[in-house]
């Protein structure tokens, strides 16, 4: 993985010592509440409902065993022993002092981690596939380019008080893992007619109150050309993005009030005057691939018999290599998936412990990287298969082997009215109802792939819009509600949800998650996967029997 | 008044003219409405003239005019407004504006590293009291990343 050099590493500490004064300053009364809060945002400290939170960057998803051993110590030194992977594969901790937060970046700072731009109107932490470099499917590795774009976008002068928030995220195959379609900016490596590897570029998807799909504003660009198209993107969106209202400020508007044809000819006129001075060197492209080149993999790893007659032997390995690991590009080779969606534990949370456990892991297992993903869980990403059972048995003893992902236990879920200041619902207490009732782990596999995705709010974090079931909660009166969502999806088929009907009683919620199985269940044909089932029959048959008995 | 110029504090002579009220020798800027109403007579203004730039302003339609002013201030009427920092960086790098471009309005310490690596070569802060802990401001960064208006060499260029 990339690794800072002087230059990188002195920009983060002076970082810090930026926000230590600024920090300083508003404790001082030198700054008011309205001149700190972009700042802290841009350093990842929101205010929340019980204290402040603080998110953490996690470049592309990608950790070093050093990092999670840090993150464990500062999570149990600043906070209360757990911290939360969110969808954007960053980590949040829910309970720091706002007086400690730069101590805490302090610390992170010395390997190599930041809160830089996790937040606020600025360009956001640039995400990726979590099977970057190791999945055989790839057209190219995505990682050198995110990190090509997060060192551009860091601190970038111009683009630090943009309308809204903007994210991009990068993939290099056409199964899309990172929801790049719900992204300001996606960017799929492609290949053109004359073979030659370039990017399809996408603009004005995202999630919120306001759902839409990215669409492509130019279907090939030379690689070396790619930052001089962001930054013009961005000039374009920075001149001309709304800023008379928040819920319209996200390019995803500008785009639609413009229409794509009308963005496109601005930016490519813009273009044109910036594209010869922001080439991209050959050098400065094969000196950050070199922190991507693949790693020693031994031949050997495929003459291993054990992990065939371990899942003969051990039922419950068998389950979870079944649900859990996937194929590698290196035969021999495994990656594993480590849920964080054990039951009557909030989606994505993990304990210090358990952290420092995974980097031990890593070190033995898996070359010492860790990988979080979209879906709010780790990965090792380079297991040789004879080593699978051990791995296995390591995290068992941790809480950290349920085998479940992909399946409707597998939720995303925001913080919620629990945690969130924006929030009108709660979520994470759903989440844990609905597990708690279909607590037969035969009977999620049974069911197959389901995403289920709740959101507490309209600002749709937990991007219920695009959940094969999702539930968004809704204030009415006071009381809590949910609107139900059928048939979204966030891959390569990306949709939008279809609204179910009127908003269900928060104690009716499980219940109609109930009766929506039921209802695929009697339609499914064979082994149908649930979405599926909701795009050949629509979603009538769901309704009438969701709305029959009230 | 005094301002930061250069990164140094300077007193400063120039006076921002209001529409209606009358021209008077020495250094003046006016609004670009004023100027395009009496562009002829502002052309031939002695003793210095400068234009004030707001986001909503088309920045393209002056750049013909630009041998005129030797300066353009930017307005921020919030300092979360960013659209100025796009007209500093055209103003530098696409037009070849060599004049002082000077940020006005809420402009704050916790901005100006931004401002001036964009292009914005002066500041009248909102808070005048800062000034003298302001000009640490400059140097909160020994380097970036990008290309800007005062390195136009991108950072991997130098390493």
């Amino acid at each position: 993985m990339y690794q800072y050099d002087n230059y990188d590493q002195t920009m983060v500490e002076q970082r810090v010592a930026q926000y230590r004064d600024q920090t300083r300053r508003f404790l001082a009364g030198e700054l008011t509440e309205e001149q700190f809060r972009p700042l802290r945002l841009m350093n990842g400290l929101y205010v929340q409902i019980h204290a402040p939170m603080l998110r953490i960057a996690v470049p592309y998803g990608l950790m070093s065993s050093k990092q999670v051993r840090k993150i464990a110590e500062v999570s149990r030194k600043y906070d209360r022993g757990y911290v939360h992977f969110t969808t954007r594969t960053n980590f949040q901790m829910n309970w720091p002092t706002l007086e400690s937060v730069p101590d805490i970046l302090a610390e992170l700072a010395t390997v190599q981690m930041h809160g830089i731009q996790s937040s606020g109107n600025c360009i956001r932490n640039t995400t990726s596939d979590q099977l970057a470099g190791v999945n055989a499917d790839e057209i190219e590795d995505p990682r050198p380019w995110c990190e090509i774009i997060r060192q551009w976008s860091t601190f970038h002068p111009e683009f630090a008080y943009l309308p809204r928030k903007f994210k991009i995220a990068v993939i290099g195959t056409k199964e899309d893992r990172a929801a790049t379609q719900l992204h300001d900016i996606g960017l799929h490596l492609v290949k053109n007619h004359e073979g030659e590897t370039g990017f399809e570029v996408l603009v004005g998807g995202g999630l919120g109150r306001t759902p839409i799909l990215g669409q492509v504003i130019r279907p090939f660009l030379e690689k070396k050309d790619l930052l001089s198209y962001l930054e013009a993107i961005l000039r374009v969106y920075n001149r001309l993005g709304r800023r008379d209202n928040k819920y319209k400020a996200r390019i995803k508007i500008t785009v639609r009030e413009h229409g794509l044809s009308h963005i496109r000819e601005l930016v490519e006129a813009e273009w044109v005057h910036i594209r010869k001075q922001l080439v991209l060197d050959d050098k400065e492209i094969a000196r950050v691939k070199q922190y991507f080149t693949e790693p020693a993999y031994e031949a050997s790893a495929t003459d291993d018999v054990s992990f065939a007659q371990m899942q003969a032997e051990d039922a419950a390995f068998a389950r979870w290599v079944k649900q859990n690991v996937v194929d590698h590009k290196v035969a021999g080779y495994k990656i594993a998936y480590i849920s964080l969606k054990a039951p009557l534990v909030p989606p994505g949370d993990v304990t210090s412990d358990q952290l420092d456990v995974v980097a031990d892991l890593a070190d033995e297992f898996s070359m010492g990287e860790i990988r979080s993903s979209h879906n709010q869980n780790l990965l090792l990403s380079d297991v040789k298969q004879g080593d699978l059972y051990a791995l296995w048995l390591r995290l068992q003893a941790e809480g950290l082997a349920t085998a479940n992902i992909n399946t409707m236990a597998d939720m995303i879920c925001c913080p919620g009215l629990d945690f969130c200041g924006l929030a009108n619902a709660t979520s994470i207490p759903l989440a844990k109802e609905i597990n708690e009732r279909f607590d037969d782990l035969d009977y999620l596999y049974d069911l197959g792939d389901i995403k289920i995705k709740i959101s507490g709010c309209m600002n749709g974090c937990a991007h219920q819009s695009v959940g094969h079931i999702g539930i968004l909660g809704v204030d009415k009166k006071g009381e809590e509600w949910y609107q139900f969502t059928l048939g979204g999806s966030s891959e390569a088929d990306a949709s939008l949800g279809e609204r179910l009907g009127r908003a269900i009683p928060k104690d009716e919620v499980v219940d109609t998650v109930a009766t929506l199985l039921e209802v695929f269940k009697e339609l499914r044909h064979e082994d149908e996967l649930f979405l599926a089932t909701v795009r050949r029959v629509g979603i009538d048959p769901f309704k009438e029997r969701v709305y029959a008995d009230n | 008044m005094q301002i930061i110029k250069d990164r140094e504090i300077v007193e400063d002579n120039w006076l921002h003219l209001d529409d209606e009220a009358a021209l008077v020798a020495g250094k003046i800027t006016v609004s670009l409405t004023r100027w395009q109403e009496q562009h002829e007579t502002l052309a031939k203004h002695e003793g210095g003239l400068g234009l004030r730039l707001t986001g909503d302003d088309p920045l393209e339609e002056i750049v013909p005019d630009l041998a005129n002013f030797s300066l353009i201030v930017l307005i921020f009427p919030a300092f979360t407004d960013g659209r100025c920092y796009s007209f500093a960086r055209l103003l530098r790098d696409r037009y070849h504006y060599t004049g002082e471009i000077r940020a006005q309005g809420d402009v704050l310490r916790d901005q100006l590293f931004y401002m001036s690596q964009s292009g914005i070569n002066s500041f009248e802060l909102a808070n005048p009291e800062q000034m003298e802990n302001a000009l640490t401001a400059f140097n909160d960064f020994s380097e970036s990343y990008q290309t800007t208006a005062l390195k136009p060499d991108p950072l991997y260029r130098r390493r």
